[in-house]
């Protein structure tokens, strides 16, 4: 690993569906998986509550990586909030890519109610993933900018 | 807009919080945030006296909002929202931070764990500074409840919700109520015999004034919500008008076509034109258009040509059936774990290699054998049966790793009442341990093991295969050490208990879930076992994982005891969570209108968007896909959550 990266403690935002990443958390929770504490977790309604503007302002605000936790494909709550999403945030890593920014610092996982092992599994290879990309040339830039 | 005066409750929750995340630490970051008024740490904020605290801080210091530290909001939640309600503060303005389930549950580190949970709880006293008091929407809601699936589960919970006078619609899959029990000889640890005690239970369903039965039925779709759902259902075409059929079995006699029986699991066939048993119910004939030589008349037709009261109708179709209905109980019940899995037991090739439910079917008086077990190789009487357990269960590598839970008491049964008829015969049974948790079940497996000379060999069974008219069975004596080979005239399988295989598609359509091993959901395995996470929704029985029969009825009941909890309010109360719009800024282009999967927008005359918030599910898509920010979430805004991400990953 990079030197510089090394004292680096990735800050995560994670968009949790209440319905089941969220309850997939819970299930981790009663499970005592342990996993990375770096992510910050929200709950909401659905993942198709999720927008680009939601992404992009945890990305201004210093989030080194933004997780998104929605319901396997065919098993939303609200019948098709997920797809909704998986566009969704398919165009804005595109957008992202255009931008120079890494657009593995934006993810979209599936994460079901009873999947506490997959929500473990997620956070822990998750963090890890943005430990390695470092921190966000997000904040840097912004400092830079703004003194 | 007043000065918020935030009150901040961080619970120990004994130690299950305080080992990894220092309260006290928590307690004094928060002190610090602006807007909060208020901080207290306590060993068990949901105990009386803790509540109490919240209480008392409300009134004391005139909070305007609340947030509680503690559990998952899926815990407690409601319970701190009364007690916010008792002190006279709206609920709507009370907040869970979960820093149990998300932080001290899952960190080992405490210095990092307690700086989690700071963020945790700032995020949400931020949210709570932004909520508004909210009232919940009043619904109405239609009288009717739809139980899905009618074996002994279904048919006690429809019983259950028509006895307490709402309207029941009973749908079952298959041509007769009644479920695997109906297939029973005697129960355990009774032995009464198990069709005396359902048959009457399925004659009262079918006649109950409250109770509308669908049988070769199938649930298409479901749509709505809580008090107002939409089902198509499609009934099935059995080609016979059951109000004409009286059961002469003309038709069965002439018609030419045979298939294996599924009530007799194979044992025997039965034809075309079949009743699954004696008891049906509706007793009526169906034709199995699947097995039948062709429904065009001229193709055969023997049926009707001999059917006196000329019940036969070819031309029957499919309905398709359009239901309200305000409360689902799902009861689909189980299936027996596929016999082709287990390779090492012959994988269904070795004729005297029957399953549990074979078996049942063979020592039933209406069975195909007239109660006298005989191989199905060679009708001879087998004078050495072999009983082997957990047969693709606990065996987390090739099979089910969980416990199927009631083949310890239904082999002890078996093999009781084979001794029973073939008195000079001999019983083996292997185990890997036997579990007999339940009123009268350990005195009846001790009755069998030391008064029904049945001999228990502790071991798995490793090989089963067939040597001459004889079936070998290999595997180990794990008390003694020694490898056992052991030779039986028929073998008799304990099946690992799947979930129906129609449970997947069917939660898809009730977007419910399904657990890792796809028996349903409940909402909280110890607490709501009879709930599912959507409103309305209830399971019960086998489905929801293995069961016995009287655990199967208790729930059952339970799930008609919360459907019936639900039709007797007048009025449903419907989250008051729900999107709105703000009009002054609404450019009304209908991108929302379409995005809605409820109907629940609409454009006005004024040519903006409005939101029916009885409709609303709250999902927040519109929200979304607003470009002007004109759709927002009632205590879930934009703004709100641009807040909470803000001090989420704010320094320090």
């Amino acid at each position: 690993m990079d030197n510089k990266h090394e004292a680096h403690e990735p800050r995560i935002v994670a968009f949790l569906c209440r319905w089941c990443s969220y309850a997939g958390a819970d299930l981790a929770g009663v499970s005592r998986l342990t996993y990375p504490p770096n992510v910050v977790p929200m709950r909401v309604n659905c993942s198709g509550r999720v927008d680009a503007d939601m992404v992009l302002s945890a990305l201004e605000k210093g989030a080194d990586g933004v997780l998104i936790g929605g319901c396997h494909p065919g098993d939303c709550h609200y019948v098709s909030g997920n797809y909704k999403t998986r566009r969704r945030i398919a165009l804005l890593k595109q957008a992202l890519s255009e931008v120079g920014l890494d657009p593995r610092r934006v993810h979209l996982e599936w994460i079901s109610a009873s999947e506490g092992i997959k929500f473990q599994e997620t956070m822990t290879s998750y963090t890890e993933l943005i430990r390695e990309l470092g921190p966000s040339p997000v904040r840097a830039t912004k400092e830079a900018v703004h003194g | 807009m007043s000065t918020p005066r935030i009150g901040v409750f961080v619970c120990h929750c004994g130690l299950n919080i305080e080992r990894t995340v220092d309260t006290a630490r928590v307690a004094d970051a928060l002190r610090e945030m602006s807007g909060v008024a208020y901080v207290s740490n306590y060993d068990y904020m949901c105990s009386d006296p803790g509540q109490q605290l919240v209480s008392e801080a409300i009134r004391d210091h005139r909070l305007t909002g609340v947030v509680i530290a503690a559990c998952s909001p899926a815990m407690h939640e409601p319970t701190f929202r009364r007690a916010a309600e008792d002190a006279g503060m709206n609920p709507y303005l009370v907040e869970m931070a979960n820093i149990r389930e998300h932080c001290s549950w899952v960190h080992l580190d405490r210095e990092q764990a307690t700086a989690k949970a700071i963020r945790i709880v700032r995020t949400m006293v931020e949210k709570v500074k932004g909520n508004h008091p909210l009232d919940p929407v009043k619904i109405d809601h239609v009288d009717k409840c739809l139980v899905i699936g009618a074996g002994i589960t279904g048919i006690q919970a429809a019983l259950d919700v028509a006895e307490a006078g709402y309207q029941v619609l009973l749908v079952e899959k298959e041509p007769s109520i009644g479920g695997h029990m109906a297939q029973l000889s005697e129960t355990f640890p009774t032995l009464d015999c198990s069709q005396c005690i359902l048959t009457p239970k399925m004659v009262e369903a079918s006649r109950h004034p409250n109770i509308e039965l669908l049988t070769y039925s199938e649930v298409l779709d479901v749509s709505g919500y809580v008090g107002n759902y939409n089902v198509t259902i499609r009934k099935n075409p059995t080609y016979v008008d059951a109000e004409k059929c009286n059961l002469c079995g003309d038709c069965e006699k002439v018609c030419p076509e045979s298939v294996p029986s599924e009530f007799e699991r194979g044992l025997t066939e039965r034809k075309a034109i079949f009743i699954p048993f004696q008891q049906a119910v509706p007793s009526s004939y169906t034709l199995d258009e699947g097995s039948c030589l062709g429904l065009h008349p001229l193709r055969c037709s023997e049926c009707a040509k001999v059917c006196e009261v000329g019940a036969i109708d070819f031309d029957m179709q499919p309905e398709i059936l359009e239901e309200e209905v305000a409360a689902i109980i799902v009861a689909t019940g189980f299936d027996l774990y596929p016999v082709l899995n287990l390779g090492e037991y012959g994988a269904g090739d070795i004729p005297d290699v029957v399953d549990g439910l074979q078996f049942e079917r063979m020592l039933s008086a209406s069975g195909p054998t007239g109660g006298h077990v005989r191989r199905p190789s060679d009708g001879k009487v087998p004078e050495r049966v072999v009983f082997v357990q957990c047969a693709g269960s606990r065996d987390p590598e090739n099979h089910n790793s969980y416990c199927s839970k009631i083949c310890c008491m239904y082999t002890a049964k078996h093999a009781l009442l084979y001794r029973h008829a073939v008195p000079d015969a001999e019983a083996v049974v292997f185990y890997i341990d036997v579990r007999a948790g339940g009123k009268g079940y350990e005195e009846f497996i001790q009755n069998a093991t030391e008064h029904e000379q049945i001999r228990y060999l502790r071991g798995k069974v490793a090989k089963i295969y067939q040597d001459g008219d004889k079936v070998m069975l290999w595997g180990v004596d794990t008390l003694s050490g020694q490898k056992v080979e052991i030779e039986a005239d028929l073998v008799v399988l304990a099946m690992s208990m799947d979930p129906h295989p129609s449970t997947e598609a069917l939660t898809k359509i009730l977007k419910i879930s399904c657990g890792g091993e796809g028996f349903l959901k409940e909402a909280h395995p110890k607490l709501r076992p009879v709930e599912s996470l959507t409103a309305g929704i209830y399971v019960a029985g086998a489905g929801q994982g293995p069961k016995d029969i009287p655990e199967s009825v208790a729930q059952g009941s339970g799930a008609a005891a919360k459907a019936i909890a639900l039709l007797s309010q007048d009025k449903l109360s419907h989250s008051p969570e729900t999107a709105f719009i703000d009009e002054t800024i609404c450019g009304g282009c209908g991108v929302c209108v379409g995005m809605c999967p409820y109907t629940a927008l609409s454009l006005t005359a004024s040519g903006v968007a409005e939101c029916n918030e009885v409709l609303c599910e709250g999902c927040g898509t519109c929200v979304s896909s607003c470009p002007t920010g004109a759709a927002q979430m009632k205590n879930q805004t934009d703004f709100q959550l641009r807040e909470m991400i803000e001090v989420a990953l704010a320094d320090g």
